[in-house]
């Protein structure tokens, strides 16, 4: 199984690096050092989400939540700000909201057993109704925003924004968490066979639940660090991004049915798709073709996934299933 | 909430109701938005105020429901026809649910006209655009050119590829090159009306025209992101970001100098210029037919079209040096 995994992120990167050089045949300088890492940077909130992302789906869940999660956090953020709060503190506050947002949807799933598409669907609905609610429809602008508000993802630390470097502290944390801790362990067990987690005494709600209250609380500190870049906060910030995020994921290989996934696999395709949106614009295709030719990317990406996928477990009770 | 609704139009009307008593000779025109509290319309209302303040012998009853609704604005235009106002000017927000309502008016012998959002030409005498779209193609290009004396390249960051009014403010813009030689359009991107994608595509701007010197950004969400990604790339000064915008949300980056200028219409005169025309009309010193030139005061005249519509102006101009007076406005 590691083995496998392990030849998949390959596959993966090796399309990374050959999706470079097709780009860099057209225009040399997208691989200049300085603008890699600028495509890392413009990719660290896609990276952030697709982790929260990736520990749901292990779990056979999905949270298409994640870019209304942020919009509204990001517009608290932006009224704490205006509000005067110091940013440490509209850190704290993000995160916490934005983990309270994700546990919603986790209570829902645990307790009420609601499918998770179904419940993320609709709080995805509610939390961009509350930013309206919040806000009456009305911006909130560069020039309302405090300095030190919009310069702190930017501002540069050992060569990379602080951006990079958080979105890159989460992947190690999240490599952590997944390989050496007890829950993440159980995210996997869950989604793989969440009978067996069962006996193996993991509940599976209060899994899935923690699943969904990580995922919320990225989404939260998302929500900070893209108001605070791209210095605006409105309704529709991030619209339509939960689906690149689920994209990132299942390019990376993390396995829509639950149980298979690697932190590197879901990194690496969040910054398949981040390279693939950065390089459209200065290859100088028409625009009536990127979004297809972005389609198409993914779909083969897929498609080179779903060849890597293993046989299907081997069921050596069938007799005594019959018998059952 | 509709009992509120209800006493609040209750109150309105009764205010309304006395102060028309007190003052029967005077011309009153109505002006009708959207609804009440747009930062917008407050600010159509101050140039209603200023034309009324000009012409002597008007008064303006500023009203509107309390939601975006066509059912709220049909409430709104009842009770004025029933208190016989002179004159009513709406921004409307159905073009087809109002008309009933206003032929009721218009048999009445009340003049109507609709400004900023038309009504179906049934429903009143004229339309009153803030602007056309072949002023609103000529002015993006012209915000460029005024800052570029000696020439370069612009790019131009748009909506969606299928946004009608942006793609045909581009046609109306590129119609009208030959009138700013030296400025040549390098290429035509599309942000989606997305804040991340319009960024990503202005850096991609950046990237593939190094000589770039202006983006021209027909649309309020990508304006505002160009002006972030040239301010991000240190290119304050060398790349002008210039477009149509909103004031409230462009008053940092003038500030800033990442946007030396840019536009849209401006709320005060549009709620000026329906007022003189509606007087007008009220009076019956013009008469809305089409080919007809309607005064309107300090904004000089609007003529009409075949659809009896006509644009006001080009696109007013915001820079450091009013942005601001109107960003707390809108």
């Amino acid at each position: 199984m590691n083995a496998l995994l392990k030849s998949r992120e390959a596959i993966l990167a090796l399309a990374i690096l050959i999706l470079l050089a097709v780009i860099a045949s057209r225009f040399p300088g997208f691989v200049r050092p300085g603008n890699l890492a600028n495509v890392l940077t413009d990719t660290a909130p896609l990276i952030i989400l697709a982790l929260g992302q990736m520990a749901v789906i292990v779990t056979k869940c999905i949270d298409l939540s994640v870019a209304a999660n942020l919009a509204l956090c990001g517009m608290i953020s932006a009224m704490l700000n205006g509000a005067g709060v110091p940013l440490p503190l509209i850190l704290l506050a993000v995160i916490a909201l934005g983990a309270a947002l994700g546990a919603v949807n986790g209570l829902l799933v645990w307790k009420l057993s609601i499918p998770s598409i179904v419940v993320t669907l609709g709080t995805m609905t509610i939390y961009r109704g509350i930013i309206f609610l919040l806000t009456d429809g009305k911006w909130i602008n560069a020039h309302q925003m405090s300095e030190g508000f919009k310069a702190f993802p930017r501002a540069v630390f050992l060569g990379l924004p602080v951006m990079t470097w958080i979105a890159l502290a989460i992947v190690a944390a999240f490599a952590l968490i997944v390989s050496r801790t007890p829950l993440g362990r159980a995210l996997f067990a869950v989604g793989g066979n969440p009978h067996a987690a069962v006996y193996a005494g993991i509940s599976v709600g209060g899994t899935q639940a923690a699943a969904f209250v990580i995922s919320g609380a990225l989404a939260g500190l998302t929500g900070y660090l893209w108001v605070a870049r791209y210095a605006v906060a409105y309704v529709d910030i991030a619209g339509g991004f939960e689906l690149d995020v689920v994209a990132a994921c299942v390019i990376g290989g993390v396995a829509i049915a639950g149980g298979a996934g690697s932190v590197a696999g879901a990194v690496m395709g969040a910054l398949f798709l981040g390279i693939v949106k950065n390089a459209l614009p200065v290859i100088g295709i028409s625009p009536f073709w990127q979004m297809a030719i972005s389609g198409s990317a993914i779909l083969i990406a897929i498609a080179f996934n779903a060849r890597g996928q293993g046989p299907a477990g081997r069921i050596i009770l069938t007799k005594a299933e019959h018998r059952a | 909430m509709s009992i509120l609704k209800k006493a609040l139009t209750t109150a309105a009307l009764a205010s309304v109701l006395l102060a028309g008593a007190a003052q029967a000779e005077t011309t009153r025109v109505a002006l009708v938005v959207k609804a009440l509290g747009i930062g917008f319309f407050e600010a159509a209302n101050k140039g209603a105020e200023e034309a009324a303040k000009e012409l002597g012998d008007v008064e303006i009853i500023y009203t509107g429901p309390t939601d975006t609704t066509a059912e709220g604005q049909i409430e709104v235009i009842n009770s004025l026809i029933a208190q016989k106002v002179d004159a009513i000017a709406v921004s409307a927000n159905d073009t087809d649910a109002l008309v009933p309502t206003l032929k009721k008016a218009m048999e009445r012998g009340i003049t109507v006209i609709s400004w900023d959002s038309g009504v179906a030409k049934d429903g009143r005498l004229m339309h009153l655009n803030p602007s056309s779209s072949a002023l609103i193609g000529n002015t993006i290009i012209k915000l460029a050119a005024d800052h570029l004396p000696e020439g370069g390249e612009v790019a131009v960051l748009s909506a969606t590829t299928t946004s009608t009014n942006q793609n045909t403010w581009i046609e109306e813009m590129n119609k009208v090159m030959g009138n700013y030689p030296g400025i040549t359009v390098v290429g035509t991107v599309y942000g989606d009306d997305l804040a991340d994608k319009s960024y990503r595509e202005a850096q991609g701007l950046m990237q593939t025209y190094p000589n770039l010197k202006a983006i021209i950004a027909p649309t309020s969400v990508g304006i505002v992101a160009a002006a972030q990604a040239v301010t991000d790339a240190g290119k304050i000064g060398q790349i002008n970001v210039t477009g149509l915008g909103l004031p409230s949300e462009m008053a940092g980056h003038v500030k800033s100098g990442a946007s030396q200028s840019f536009a849209i219409w401006n709320p005060i005169d549009l709620g000026y210029s329906a007022t003189m025309i509606a007087y007008h009309l009220a009076k019956g010193d013009a008469k809305a037919e089409p080919g007809a030139a309607i005064p309107m005061g300090r904004m000089g005249s609007v003529t009409l079209d075949d659809n009896t519509e006509g644009a006001m102006a080009d696109p007013f101009t915001y820079d450091a040096s009013n942005i601001d007076q109107f960003s707390s406005i809108f």
